[in-house]
């Protein structure tokens, strides 16, 4: 039973960087339709961001805020500077715009930053079986998840974020600036994976180090439905929790495997993922 | 032969080919085209050999990535996967059937990744968009760990090892081994795109082509298109494990973190790369991948970088490319290709002349 | 005429068909390739070259080797290079992927015309390219990994390993731990390939019934939390971590941070307390002691001196070498080192070879000579036994970056040979020529 309990613990506090990372993924997609696979790449540069900050100024919570917000703003550039002129054109461009950016900015913080891993600290007291880090981890998700239904349930803006993703046609006639909406949504959704980037990386960080952290991610929003902020933080858990099992009592060498197993199991009953509500599929 | 009836005679060959079945024509250029590589081969020393017969797997890998999401329409980001089955299909067998001939290999790997392409196509075919793209996704990082659960088997984390015969006795003193090699890759890789230009063209790529467009329009006029996308899949997952069992041959080596996510993001950058709907741009997507990767480190040993920015330059620079490419040249570089040829064509011959 | 171009194509592909009919993996024995060459060296240079990665998963850490042995291979060019001939050194990033470590090792044998292979990087890398670089007669020196198959004399004559192999090493910290903690339930915390299976084979001759629990770990995974619970559960009060920096570090991190305190002993690819230092310099243990407190007590084996070890007179020279030709943002590690006694042992081979240098002068110079020196244990290139460091000492570090020897150099076998004490009289750098003319 102990062996049970710490291992569902470990599961959770790994679950709520999958979920972090899921919810951003899940903006992204609302507001641009578009999976976003420089995710990793925006988030590792506001973390090393966060990293020479924190080394300069000896201040954690300053490199904390200014990863965010250069998480943030990057994910603003990106969405002005790259996926605006292939929006319009098909899925694969903008998957591949992304997927470029990726490697450029992998590219970039290894030239900057070098390949070596450095220690890279947490943002609480990282020893107990459920730390302060864990803790603030699994509240960071959850107020995030909760803000975010929130905002688009019950704010104008998000109203206007959906219908700028959804009908845009629509949103501009009754005067929406769906440009605008769909630049704000990459923020909101870049501030939230540099969130995840910092949760992911420590205790090291170096350019790959969120490689593995974002295929997580996508499996944690595939299998939660990309409908909803609470799919995307159960996929998470669920996930966390379930690589945390299989880890513990079958392997390591299994965890990949059996993250594909999940998933086919999950698609196979469920095409758009468990907890997206059923509804007519979208073309 | 006076200049007159030269032209005929041209004219007529070409008429001849035009109506000549597809199946034939496609055969002809295959053999020029392995033509065409025998010579170049002939000339080039023996790396270099290597580096054509390098280009020639990923190409073919590269074609059948752009067969499936050109024609079908479909998005996967997991084709290593395949790569990696045909890899260790051609890995077990020379270990443990040496007697087994290299072609008997080759279609034996082409039909397990093809069964895994039934698999994986028939899982796959409710999905769409971003769940298909994880789908797959993890498809390319899960599989590899087979080899982790079987070590005694495949070897675990450090692969197979194994050599392949190389040229024949009765040559080996005139076709040094990589020129060999690299010839037995491009025979094999041409036949494929053999089979997949033909399937491109013929009457399944117009099937496929009308689900794509328009699925509910072909189901009504009585096609399949469930099955025709696993169809789809199928035949461009046995082009990945050609190309894996390819590898293998010409390496020699079998290795799960060789097929990681990278290699089938790689891929997919190479099909956009280049651009789709033809295989010429299968061609300079397989070729960017093998030369991006070379000019990058050329271009840092030449510019004499630090050592963090010479090793990271490739990365930057494939990127980069990737970027500038789908933003300038949306149709690839076969597009962007076409494109400038046409001008040429068209400001050489004057508005309204055939540009043939 | 027309029609002969395509007959030459259906030809060879005809002849290609009928080939590929006899068995793939039915290989043909080639002759040996004339060694009485002397590719890649002119009279004021010769060319060597590396795999390693460079990029990508594996780069942390190990790209920090190349980077010491180009420093040494400066020293020696700076001090009139070897015989004469400056020493050039290629190194090729081959991100640890074996497909990209043939590409890479036959670009540097066949286009830039190596004379020799120094320190090529990893196990199933290395592996991948040996039969091709024997074929070649393309000297092989000094692969960098502990894996038992570049002992090979008979089917790889051209190989010779360098770092002690991975079961002799877990021999002697078998025995050690067996000695020393003869009621210690004990936990391996191992990598999930060669370097696990070869370790626990050693370990098992000394420790057999002792071994409570084994933990494997998968390189790239950096989740070992379930791992770490088990270790503890078990109830292991000695750790024996068979891992890299960054997965010891992650062991020390996460025992810490479920208040598990075990006797950690490291084997010598782990054990590099500077990396590891730099590695934990963020954190603190339960009484705010800093990152150099969590690794007071690490036991471990080596063969080379520590980084921090004090009167060494190659640390000296290295210390030396190391302020004028490496780069300042690189710390001093072992690691460094480990690519510094490599370049400086294949500086001593290049100039043992003679002034008329040939690959079989090389071998020769290999087979009968000695090269001691900067190592603490005694190096064997002879024409039976390529197999490089022969034995390991065992040290402890205790916070402030001393290190104490707690057992003298003992040698071995890797099979099931006692574990010997030896005479060795280590020469300094002054007695040993590695340039000149």
């Amino acid at each position: 039973m102990e062996q049970l309990a710490e291992l569902v613990l470990n599961g959770v506090s790994s679950g709520a960087v999958y979920a972090a990372l899921a919810l951003s993924l899940m903006i992204i997609y609302q507001a641009t339709r578009v999976v976003n696979f420089a995710q990793p790449g925006l988030a590792l540069i506001a973390a090393y961001t966060a990293f020479s900050v924190t080394r300069a100024t000896g201040s954690y919570w300053l490199g904390f805020v200014l990863a965010l917000v250069v998480g943030g703003a990057l994910g603003v550039l990106a969405e002005r500077l790259l996926i605006r002129p292939v929006q319009r054109r098909s899925e694969l461009s903008a998957i591949i715009v992304t997927l470029g950016l990726l490697m450029l900015l992998q590219g970039v913080a290894g030239m900057v930053w070098s390949n070596e891993p450095h220690s890279f600290p947490y943002p609480l007291d990282f020893r107990g079986r459920f730390s302060a880090t864990d803790a603030f981890a699994v509240a960071a998700v959850g107020v995030t998840a909760l803000g975010l239904l929130l905002l688009f349930r019950y704010t104008p803006l998000g109203l206007r974020m959906r219908a700028a993703a959804f009908r845009p046609e629509v949103a501009r006639m009754v005067g929406v600036r769906v440009g605008l909406m769909l630049t704000v949504g990459w923020g909101i959704a870049s501030v939230i994976g540099a969130l995840a980037g910092m949760l992911a990386v420590p205790p090291f960080i170096f350019p790959n180090v969120l490689d593995g952290v974002f295929v997580y991610g996508i499996t944690a929003a595939v299998i939660g439905g990309l409908d909803n902020p609470f799919g995307a933080v159960l996929g998470g858990f669920t996930l966390g929790i379930g690589l945390s099992l299989v880890s513990g009592y079958l392997g390591p060498e299994l965890v990949t495997l059996a993250a594909l197993v999940i998933v086919v199991v999950v698609l196979s009953l469920r095409p758009d993922g468990l907890f997206t509500r059923p509804r007519a599929r979208q073309v | 032969m006076t200049d007159d009836t030269a032209r005929t005679g041209r004219a007529a060959v070409l008429d001849r080919w035009r109506r000549s079945p597809m199946l034939l024509r496609h055969l002809a250029a295959a053999l020029a085209a392995f033509l065409g590589i025998v010579l170049l081969t002939s000339v080039t020393d023996p790396f270099t050999n290597l580096r054509i017969a390098t280009i020639g797997y990923h190409l073919v890998a590269v074609a059948g990535l752009a067969l499936l999401i050109g024609v079908s329409g479909q998005i996967s980001l997991g084709h290593g996967a395949f790569m990696f089955i045909g890899a260790y299909t051609m890995a077990l067998l020379v270990i443990h059937v040496p007697g087994s001939p290299l072609w008997a290999n080759l279609l034996l790997a082409i039909a397990a990744s093809c069964a895994a392409g039934v698999a994986v196509g028939a899982a796959t075919a409710r999905l769409h968009g971003p769940y298909l793209a994880g789908a797959t996704l993890i498809l390319a990082v899960g599989l590899p760990a087979v080899a982790l659960r079987y070590p005694e088997a495949l070897g675990g984390s450090n692969g197979l090892t194994f050599s392949v015969a190389g040229t024949p006795p009765a040559l080996s003193d005139t076709v040094p081994d990589p020129r060999w090699q690299s010839w037995v890759v491009w025979l094999a890789v041409l036949l494929a795109l053999v089979v997949v230009a033909n399937v491109s063209r013929g009457r399944l790529g117009r099937r496929l082509r009308a689900v794509r467009d328009d699925e509910a329009a072909a189901a009504l006029s009585g096609l399949r298109p469930g099955r025709l996308r696993t169809v789809a899949f199928v035949i461009s997952a046995g082009c990945g494990g050609l190309a894996g069992a390819l590898q293998a041959y010409l390496l020699g080596t079998a290795t799960p973190s060789s097929f990681g996510l990278a290699l089938s993001l790689s891929l997919l950058a190479a099909v956009v790369l280049g651009g789709l709907g033809s295989l010429w741009g299968a061609l300079w997507g397989a070729l960017a991948l093998v030369y991006v990767e070379v000019w990058g480190h050329d271009a840092a040993e030449a510019l004499g970088l630090s050592d963090h920015v010479a090793n990271n330059l490739p990365i930057a620079l494939f990127g980069a490319a990737l970027i500038a490419i789908v933003l300038l040249w949306p149709s690839g570089v076969q597009g962007g290709l076409a494109r400038l040829g046409a001008a040429v064509r068209t400001r050489r011959i004057g508005p309204g002349g055939r540009p043939d | 005429m027309r029609k002969a171009p395509p007959l030459v194509a259906v030809l060879a592909a005809a002849a290609l068909l009928t080939a590929s009919c006899t068995g793939a993996g039915e290989v043909a024995e080639g002759d040996a390739a004339s060694l009485d060459v002397s590719t890649g060296v002119t009279d004021d240079s010769v060319r060597l070259g590396t795999h390693m990665p460079l990029t990508g998963p594996a780069a942390p850490g190990y790209s920090q080797i190349s980077v010491g042995a180009r420093a040494v291979f400066d020293y020696v060019n700076a001090q009139g290079g070897v015989h004469g001939r400056q020493i050039e050194y290629l190194v090729e990033d081959d991100g640890y992927d074996p497909v990209r470590t043939v590409e890479v090792v036959n670009e540097l044998v066949l286009q830039d015309e190596i004379f020799a292979m120094v320190g090529g990087l990893g196990t199933p890398t290395h592996a991948r390219v040996i039969d091709f670089l024997n074929e070649q007669g393309v000297p092989d020196l000094f692969v960098s990994s502990g894996a038992l198959m570049w002992n090979q004399p008979d089917t790889h004559p051209l190989t010779f390993g360098y770092q002690v192999d991975y079961t002799r090493e877990a021999k002697i910290q078998g025995q050690y731990v067996a000695e020393n903690f003869p009621d210690a339930s004990v936990g391996v915390f191992f990598q999930n390939d060669d370097v696990g299976t070869d370790t626990q084979a050693g370990l098992e001759q000394y420790l057999g019934e002792q071994i409570v629990v084994r933990e494997p770990y998968e390189s790239g995974n950096t989740d070992i939390g379930p791992q770490v619970s088990a270790l503890e559960e078990a109830g292991a009060e000695v750790v024996i971590c068979e891992c890299i920096p960054t997965y010891m570090a992650l062991l020390i991190l996460e025992s810490q941070a479920i208040g598990y305190e075990p006797q950690f002993v490291a084997s010598s690819i782990g054990a590099d307390t500077v990396t590891l230092n730099g590695l934990l310099q963020e954190f603190a243990d339960a009484d705010g002691g800093t990152a150099d407190d969590m690794l007071d007590g690490l036991i471990a084996t080596g063969y080379l001196p520590q980084a921090t070890a004090a009167d060494d007179p190659w640390l000296e020279l290295y210390t030396q070498i190391y302020e004028e030709y490496v780069p300042e943002e690189q710390p001093f590690t072992n690691t460094l080192l480990y690519g510094m006694v490599q370049a400086t042992q294949t500086s001593m081979a290049l100039m043992a070879a003679g002034p008329d240098l040939t690959r079989q002068s090389l071998v020769d110079a290999l087979h009968s000579g000695e090269f001691n020196g900067p190592g603490l244990v005694p190096f064997s290139t002879a024409e039976g036994e390529h197999s490089g460091f022969q034995g390991a000492y065992v040290t402890q570090y205790h916070a402030g970056g001393r290190s104490e020897i707690l057992q003298e150099p003992r040698v071995t076998d890797r099979e099931t040979g006692p574990i010997e004490e030896f005479d060795f009289s280590r020469p300094t750098p002054d007695e040993v020529v590695f340039y000149g003319g």
